[in-house]
């Protein structure tokens, strides 16, 4: 070699100097990168992930604070789950099932609560915090983060549907919207005025949320003791509820009423119906009202139309008797294999604590489970319909609680599919079959 | 005489030459072999570990009943999970939903593809390579991107198909029939130009002399098409078939964006999904996915034995 390098003179060590070179650098550089990262996350303070379902950006802002309030004993960073809640559980539950010690606080889902709590997927909470969490909140709320009389979870949000109406129609109908209305009132008016009744009906939770919402309106369950073991299970759709409730489903989704598409409406659907020309009555979440005011301010509607939007609590399935309206919204659940159980039991007090709840629901329009959040000045004044929220809630009815959820629901979806050719007759009892045989493992669903 | 006597020494003689030649030949097909294997070896292991032991795997946990979320009830059932499966209308619902699917997309595809080969075959040496890259495309794209671009044409809200042809309200995913519709559309765009790819290779083995000599004996375009290009490319045609028939029974995701499995539009592979992913039954999921397996096995076997595909002649081996 050292006479090829002197016979070519000095160019031959020159270009195999700097193809040595280029790998060194890369290395280096790979390997400095790699020690800065590392000193990023090595300072001591621990990191608590928070696994959140996607929003506007308040549970990060939330997040952001709790982390400068926290004055370096923790950093909370979000990391964000899919947008449907089937798809939230299902990641939640591959990664608890393999014990993920990176799962520190999560934002869950009411129905899944119970799963979560019976698999020991949930942290137990402290039984002051329990006290803590549950108090001077919403009943739903408290309902839904029980599970076994223990409280699992710590209530952060709590959303419910109400009756949304365009006065022009209910005025023309005669119909009066300051006295509780049934779904009855509600289908007959909207017959008269050739006005829609804009539901969820595709084949999806949200369809569930109304059946549920029907059946406990009417005065039933869907499942009878959701804390039986799963071989003594029942069912109780088929009884009077049940049927009033198929019969009411039927009444509004057949005969065009829920628009054309109503076998595949979920709640942004329902919402484009509403603000159509016929659009007449509508069951949906608070959030319909922000995003009504966003499309008055981009152009897309009238500010007439939202003068003459209107609201009321869920209507009744049964003349005189309370309606039971749909709950939902987000409890937090903290990790059972967090590494780092006090910080995060800590930063859950932070997180769920009223005046966040109350910046929360201004700024992502998902409203408080905490009774005073809707004392706030800027809540009352950002939602004209906050009593009525609050008064929903008070009533509202969560799906029910039971490991088996996702069976219970899926059965429903798959029996009660699609609306439209609904059968009050036999309906009900063809779920309870399927309910009860998938859950005890004999069907396949 | 001498010629006579001569003939079985020199025989003789040769036979010892081919013997020897023989075993120099059989010395060299064992090299030939030992060098097969060590090439193919790493490849083989990998395919062992990662296709037959996940198998391997399915088939002892299709054997339990076991949820993700009781882990501590895990229990071994035999045989009862393919008995509650096989004895379920859900079970068979969904395989006559696939094999729907399967037949109508594959026919269609077999047919389309073949046109596009043909297109692809004749054209300008210039226009060539164009003409394939634009055919490739669909093919190209994502199935979930594309099964999201055909939801959202056919969608009842913000579906330009309804416009176009004045449908007005057509809810095309509010019932069986036009979801299947929609469904294979999407399918048959997207995997049209794998057949046509397939068939295109198929149809460059046809031997041009052939073409010429039945030319020149007068045969029109149709009875050469059907006497000499059909049956020089058989094997070609089977093995696209084949490739797709598999492909199509695994179907997934077109059904999973667009209904979700509602009204009737389940298929094995979503089934298979909903019991392991959605409802964490692992036992009862591996049954069903097992058994997905088996019909996967029996359409390939059928394909091969029925209707003698030799696999080999996908590369040109005659």
């Amino acid at each position: 070699l050292t006479t090829r390098s002197t016979a070519t003179g000095a160019r031959a060590p020159v270009p195999r100097h700097t193809w040595l070179r280029a790998p060194a650098l890369i290395t280096a550089a790979v390997l400095g990168a790699g020690v800065l990262a590392a000193c990023g996350d090595d300072d001591g303070t621990p990191t608590l992930t928070w696994y959140i379902n996607p929003d506007t950006g308040g549970q990060a802002r939330i997040a952001q604070e709790c982390t400068d309030e926290a004055e370096g004993a923790y950093r909370i960073t979000t990391s964000i789950l899919p947008n449907d809640a089937d798809g939230q559980r299902e990641q939640l539950i591959r990664r608890l099932s393999a014990n993920d010690t990176g799962i520190d606080l999560m934002s869950l889902d009411p129905p899944f609560v119970p799963e979560f709590a019976e698999a020991g997927f949930l942290l137990e909470l402290p039984g002051e915090l329990q006290e803590e969490v549950t108090t001077d909140v919403v009943e739903s709320a408290v309902t839904g983060a029980t599970w076994r009389d223990e409280v699992v979870a710590a209530p952060f949000w709590a959303n419910t549907q109400l009756l949304w109406y365009r006065s022009s129609v209910t005025e023309a109908a005669g119909l009066d919207m300051e006295e509780p209305v049934t779904w009855d009132q509600i289908i007959e008016a909207a017959q008269q005025e050739e006005a829609t009744i804009a539901v969820q009906g595709d084949r999806y939770e949200g369809y569930v949320v109304w059946i549920n919402a029907l059946v406990a309106s009417a005065g039933g369950q869907i499942i009878e003791d959701p804390e039986a073991e799963p071989e003594e299970i029942q069912a109780g759709l088929e009884s009077e509820a049940g049927t009033t409730a198929a019969r009411i489903i039927r009444d509004v989704t057949s005969g065009g009423l829920a628009g054309g598409g109503v076998t595949t409406a979920d709640e942004e659907a329902a919402r484009a119906l509403f603000q159509g020309d016929s659009g007449g009555f509508m069951v949906n979440w608070p959030y319909v009202w922000a995003a009504f005011a966003a499309g008055v301010e981009g152009g897309q509607l009238d500010e007439a139309f939202l003068d003459d939007v209107g609201w009321a609590v869920y209507p009744q399935a049964v003349e005189g008797e309370e309606a039971a309206p749909p709950f939902g919204g987000i409890l937090l659940g903290v990790g059972a294999f967090t590494e780092y159980p006090d910080e995060a039991l800590d930063a859950m007090t932070c997180i769920v604590a009223p005046e966040k709840q109350a910046a929360y629901m201004v700024s992502d329009g998902n409203p408080a489970a905490a009774i005073e959040a809707y004392e706030d000045e800027e809540v009352q004044e950002t939602f004209p319909m906050a009593d009525a929220i609050l008064e929903s809630l008070q009533q509202a009815q969560p799906r029910p609680q039971t490991p088996y959820y996702g069976e219970v629901s899926g059965s429903l979806q798959r029996t009660w599919h699609p609306p439209t050719a609904l059968d009050p007759d036999t309906a009900p009892a063809n779920a309870d079959d399927l309910i009860g045989g998938v859950i005890r493992g004999e069907q396949l669903l | 005489v001498s010629t006579t006597t001569l003939a079985p020494e020199r025989g003789r003689r040769e036979d010892k030459r081919a013997q020897k030649a023989k075993q120099r030949h059989s010395e060299r097909a064992r090299a030939e072999r030992r060098l097969g294997w060590m090439l193919a070896g790493p490849a083989f292991i990998t395919m062992l570990a990662v296709t037959a032991y996940p198998i391997a795997q399915a088939v002892w946990d299709s054997l339990w009943s076991f949820r993700l979320t009781v882990p501590d009830e895990r229990e071994f059932v035999g045989l009862r999970n393919y008995g509650v499966i096989l004895t379920d209308w859900v079970w068979w619902d969904a395989v006559l939903t696939t094999l729907l699917i399967t037949v109508v997309t594959v026919a269609v595809e077999l047919v389309l593809g073949f046109a596009l080969a043909l297109v692809m075959h004749k054209a300008i040496k210039s226009l060539r390579p164009i003409l394939r890259t634009a055919i490739l495309i669909p093919y190209a794209i994502i199935t979930v991107v594309s099964a999201f671009a055909w939801q959202f044409a056919f969608a009842i809200d913000s579906g330009f198909i309804n416009t176009w042809f004045g449908l007005e309200d057509t809810d095309w995913f509010g019932s069986f029939g036009s979801s299947i519709v929609v469904i294979c559309l999407s399918e048959i765009w997207k995997t049209t130009p794998f057949m046509s790819l397939l068939l295109l290779a198929g149809l460059a083995q046809v031997p041009e002399d052939l073409q010429e000599a039945a030319k020149v004996d007068g045969a029109t375009w149709w009875q050469r098409m059907w006497k000499v290009t059909i049956p020089n490319m058989k094997a070609a045609i089977m093995v696209a078939l084949l490739f797709r028939t598999l492909d199509a029974f695994r179907i997934f995701d077109n059904v999973f964006i667009m209904t979700g499995g509602a009204n009737g539009t389940e298929t094995v592979s979503f089934l298979a999904y909903r019991q392991t992913i959605s409802r964490v039954e692992i036992g009862l999921g591996s049954a069903v996915s097992v058994l997905l397996f088996l019909c996967v096995v029996l359409i390939a076997a059928g394909f091969i034995k029925g209707f003698r595909v030799d696999l080999s002649q996908a590369r040109g081996d005659r």
